[in-house]
């Protein structure tokens, strides 16, 4: 018998979509965190409603994680698919736990498994000279050493349903989730009092549920552990204290929280995977608390025709005073190009979130890329200025969010916010957020004019040409301060003006406004290096995590690595950026797309090329220990200069 | 002091072309404004993009022109944000009902209480004379290659059954009328659709001024011209559904006449019903204090700069101790 490890594993549940895996891993995850330990999940899922394969990994520590590893510790499983797809991943001395009751089903009689993917498990098991039922995929892990729950789900529900009292089994079925979610509790002898709480919270809005469930978990929690009472297994998870200002929070939560400290008011969207949630969310909780104060603040969310209809009505608002902001992702996104280019001429402060999947056009529509960062740079035509920046993580999304609509203010311009579908399908448990860390910051917004904003016939000069770039902008409805905005070029009133010497002036104005803010921005806004040493790493958004772990896991091996985290996208912060290259030897850029597209503009802006690329596109997000391998391979001397990664089911 | 016409033009040269039916547009906009006595800071004039997109410049009032069939999203989004405020969108045929048409069946849906003015001349003007969405089926207008190989949309059936609750039609050579129409549509509780016939002197040469005054269709009797437009309201007919049970009668009839073209064509108004809730009371049955504390009007921050939005209740339940 292997040693005993204790609160660090890997966890993962699979199942059917729409058969509870999002809610079993959220209450193991809550229950993670509410016993104390650290988490970090993710989710993934086809672009289906209802049957294909979903699975969810928690990644479980008793210190701070950031990233998912592609070993399983624990498989928790329902259904005969979740086997097949990651039996091979599961650890010696790990768990699967498995329904009885589809051991003989044969890999053929699962209609979701794709023929690629039925194919690589057909050779696999052919190769070890076995069968293709679930039967042998347990086999086959179970040579490896890992151990086998069997669980008779069927069985263990009819017994349930005599004691609940209640014969609608068909009903209760729906509860195999939990069960398989509290057979993995049991045999890592996780106190059941704190899941019980968990299944409390996660249905709380549904008392009833809650309950059953709560019944039924306990149920399979005893049985199990009778059951596997000598089982002696190799994992467990031990509640301890909580520490102190702790929250479990979802990536499509943080940015939108953010949104409602910044006093964004008006959201408009068109329903797209993965960024409709944080729509949702605000809209959820449109009603807002407010300090000090009887009063209620609340936010308009508005779901438009299309996603042209959504920037076009966010800047609508925009123009009114409101902090007003859409979230869309990259098909939506193509169809904004034209609008943030009227955003950029009229100087209006609008916010895109952005949450990037894999493309092109439909692309993997529910699966993770950072395949548009070139696009979000340049999209639009013409020369016109735009923010760009980039968050790393959940915690960094929330108070990015208050940034990007100060940023939208203060140099009044389009913000796109870069986050993608790592961050809004993982969850994690971090530092409670400090909605009074980032102040307001409306820039030159004023709610009246004075005579020095004025032209020699009286009018308000909207786009005032002085030494400063950055004209006072007032809103629609301000008394005496009328000003007219045009997508064509334009005066200082505003009007439509094909002059070549005002044009020269209306640009350099605009333009400038980006050395401006280049000026302005803090150093920790533009780019972040973790850590020192002549090898560095150059990535951006979510492989933050990853990279954060495997430098960590690098260090333990006595390797030190630098990690450039580069978040200001445009305008680039060349001069940071090249200070912290100095004195690299080794430049690594790591990136989830095909191209390298911020290698791309480290070398257009910095002027170095990537000494080696790791790059990945398989719609699946970077894992602590390919990274890890990846980043050794180059340490070691004999890495290609250009790797690409291909973990992830 | 009270407001005149003048107050409301801009000093802005108009570069449309001479007898354009743009300018009886223009002038009723204005005159209506001043009619109306509007505060010239309180109303915004949107428009999109094509020779009506100009409008805006020659109104002194907020104008934000904008992008091609984009106009209703850009002032719907204001509007709701900002419902003090008196919004007028403008825009061509081709701007809203070709490349915009899925803005303006979507609008309908939504019933924003503001005013939308279609400046309806069949063809795209600023382009060189293409066909637009309404020019008719076989036309061939004088720079059309071929003749036009579309069949034409019918604005006000289209408005109708897409949702919007004021239905007008007016001649851009009938000021006073149009004026009275615009009147109408702001005073409409609803979104209100105003299609106005126009002609393109440059570009259509079949519906000319002459065409319209019907110098082409003379009376054998009299041998008088017989005007093509004529006034629904002087023929008894009544849009206004005064009870909702009236609904498909009205809506019926609104069909009906909307497709008479050629020898006679109704102006006036079609429809009207103010039985539909406007958006902004929809989204005020669920933010109660919606029309006095807008998006544009509530405060975000303190003096200090510091959010005055708590979110406490929702942090509290993603403690991990709760």
């Amino acid at each position: 018998m292997e040693k005993t490890t204790t609160n660090s594993l890997s966890w993962v549940i699979g199942g059917a979509q729409g058969s509870g895996v999002d809610s079993a891993a959220n209450i193991f995850s809550r229950a993670c965190a509410a016993g104390g330990l650290h988490v970090f999940g993710k989710r993934e899922y086809y672009s289906n409603i209802k049957g294909e394969h979903s699975y969810f990994t928690v990644r479980v520590s008793d210190r701070p994680v950031h990233s998912h590893v592609n070993e399983i510790n624990v498989l928790a499983s329902f259904d005969a698919e979740t086997i097949f797809r990651h039996f091979e991943d599961v650890t010696p001395g790990g768990a699967i736990i498995y329904d009885s009751d589809v051991a003989n089903t044969l890999l053929s009689e699962v209609p979701t498994v794709d023929d690629h993917a039925a194919a690589r498990i057909k050779k696999t098991l052919e190769k070890a000279g076995l069968g293709l039922t679930v039967q042998d995929a347990l086999g086959h892990a179970k040579r490896r050493g890992v151990v086998l729950f069997q669980i008779p789900f069927f069985q263990l529900l009819q017994e349930f349903a005599q004691k609940a009292n209640d014969p609608a089994l068909s009903k209760l079925t729906r509860m195999v989730n939990v069960m398989a979610l509290s057979t993995s509790m049991a045999i890592m002898d996780f106190d059941n009092e704190v899941l019980a709480r968990a299944i409390q919270f996660i249905f709380r809005a549904k008392k009833k549920v809650a309950d059953l469930n709560v019944s039924a978990s306990a149920h399979v929690y005893i049985y199990a552990k009778a059951k596997f009472a000598g089982s002696n297994f190799a994992y467990r998870l031990k509640a301890r204290p909580t520490e102190k200002d702790m929250i479990i929070v979802q990536g499509n939560q943080s940015s939108a929280l953010g949104k409602m400290v910044a006093g964004c008011r008006f959201q408009a969207y068109y329903p797209i995977t993965p960024a409709s949630d944080d729509s949702e969310f605000l809209e959820a909780n449109e009603i807002l608390d407010l300090n000090d104060s009887g009063k209620k603040g609340s936010t308009v969310v508005i779901q438009t025709e299309d996603e042209i209809a959504a920037i076009a009505m966010a800047i609508g608002s925009a123009l009114t005073g409101a902090r007003s902001a859409t979230a869309t992702s990259g098909p939506g996104f193509s169809l904004m190009a034209e609008a943030l280019g009227w955003a950029g001429i009229n100087e209006v402060p609008v916010v895109i979130s952005l949450y990037q999947r894999a493309g092109p056009a439909t692309g993997l529509p529910t699966r993770h890329e950072q395949g548009d960062l070139n696009f979000a740079v340049n999209a639009g035509h013409g020369e016109f200025p735009r923010i760009v920046l980039a968050s790393g993580d959940i915690e960094e999304s929330f108070y990015d969010t208050i940034k990007v609509f100060n940023l939208a203010d203060r140099y009044q311009m389009p913000v796109i916010h870069m986050l993608d579908k790592a961050i809004a399908n993982s969850v994690t448990t971090c530092r409670n957020f400090d909605p009074g860390k980032v102040g307001i910051d409306r820039g030159s917004m004023v709610r009246q004019i004075t005579d020095k904003d004025k032209g020699v016939a009286g009018n308000y000069l909207r786009f005032k040409l002085s030494d400063n770039p950055i004209s006072p902008r007032v809103v629609l409805g301000t008394k005496d301060a009328i000003f007219w905005n045009t997508g064509d070029e334009h005066t200082e009133e505003g009007h439509i003006s094909e002059d070549p010497e005002l044009r020269v002036q209306m640009m350099d104005k605009r333009m400038n406004k980006l050395e401006l803010a280049l000026k302005e921005i803090p150093d920790e806004d533009k780019a972040v290096a973790h850590g020192s040493s002549d090898i560095a790493i150059v990535s951006w958004g979510s492989t933050k995590g990853a990279v954060l772990d495997a430098m960590e896991k690098l260090a333990g091996d006595g390797t030190k690595v630098k990690f450039i985290q580069v978040k200001l996208m445009s305008p680039f912060p060349s001069e940071l950026v090249r200070s912290m290259l100095n004195g690299v030897k080794t430049m690594i850029d790591i990136e989830m797309n095909y191209t390298g597209q911020l290698g791309s503009l480290v070398r257009q802006h910095v002027g170095r090329e990537a000494d080696y690329q790791i790059v990945k596109y398989n719609g699946r997000p970077m894992s602590l220990d390919e990274v890890y391998n990846a980043v050794k391979r180059i340490i070691g001397g004999d890495a290609p200069r250009r790797q690409v990664l291909k973990s992830g089911a | 002091m009270a407001l005149k016409l003048s107050d409301y033009k801009t000093d802005v040269h108009n570069d449309w072309c001479p007898g354009c039916g743009d300018f009886g547009i223009l002038n009723a906009i204005q005159m209506a404004l001043a009619d109306m006595q509007v505060p010239p800071y309180k109303a915004t004039i949107f428009s999109g993009i094509g020779c009506s997109g100009k409008t805006p410049h020659f109104i002194k009032t907020y104008g934000i022109h904008t992008l091609h069939g984009r106009v209703l999203p850009f002032a719907q989004g204001a509007k709701l944000a900002n419902p003090d405020l008196e919004m007028i969108a403008v825009g061509g045929d081709g701007d809203g009902l070709g490349i915009g048409a899925g803005h303006f069946v979507s609008a309908g849906r939504r019933n924003v209480d503001m005013v939308y003015i279609i400046f309806n001349n069949a063809v795209y003007g600023l382009t060189k004379g293409q066909a637009s969405p309404t020019l008719k089926l076989g036309m061939k207008t004088k720079s059309l290659p071929q003749p036009n190989v579309n069949n034409s949309v019918n604005p006000i059936a289209l408005a109708l059954v897409a949702g919007f609750t004021f239905l007008a039609r007016g001649y851009s050579y009938d000021v006073r009328h149009l004026k009275d129409l615009i009147m109408k549509a702001v005073a409409h509780k609803g979104l209100a659709f105003i299609d106005v016939l126009q002609p393109c002197p440059t570009y259509n040469d079949i519906n000319t001024k002459e065409w319209f005054q019907g110098l082409d269709n003379v009376d054998p009797e009299t041998h008088k011209a017989m005007p093509r437009m004529y006034k629904l309201e002087e023929t008894g007919y009544d849009g206004v559904v005064h009870d909702p049970s009236e609904i498909n009668q009205k809506m019926a009839q609104v069909i009906e006449k909307s497709n008479e073209w050629g020898g006679k064509i109704p102006i006036g108004i079609f429809y009207q019903n103010e039985h539909v809730p406007t958006y902004q009371e929809r989204i005020a049955a669920r933010i109660p204090d919606y029309m006095e504390n807008a998006p544009a009007v509530q405060q975000i921050a303190d003096n200090k700069g510091k959010t005055i939005t708590s979110i406490d209740r929702l942090l509290s339940d993603l403690r991990v101790d709760k």
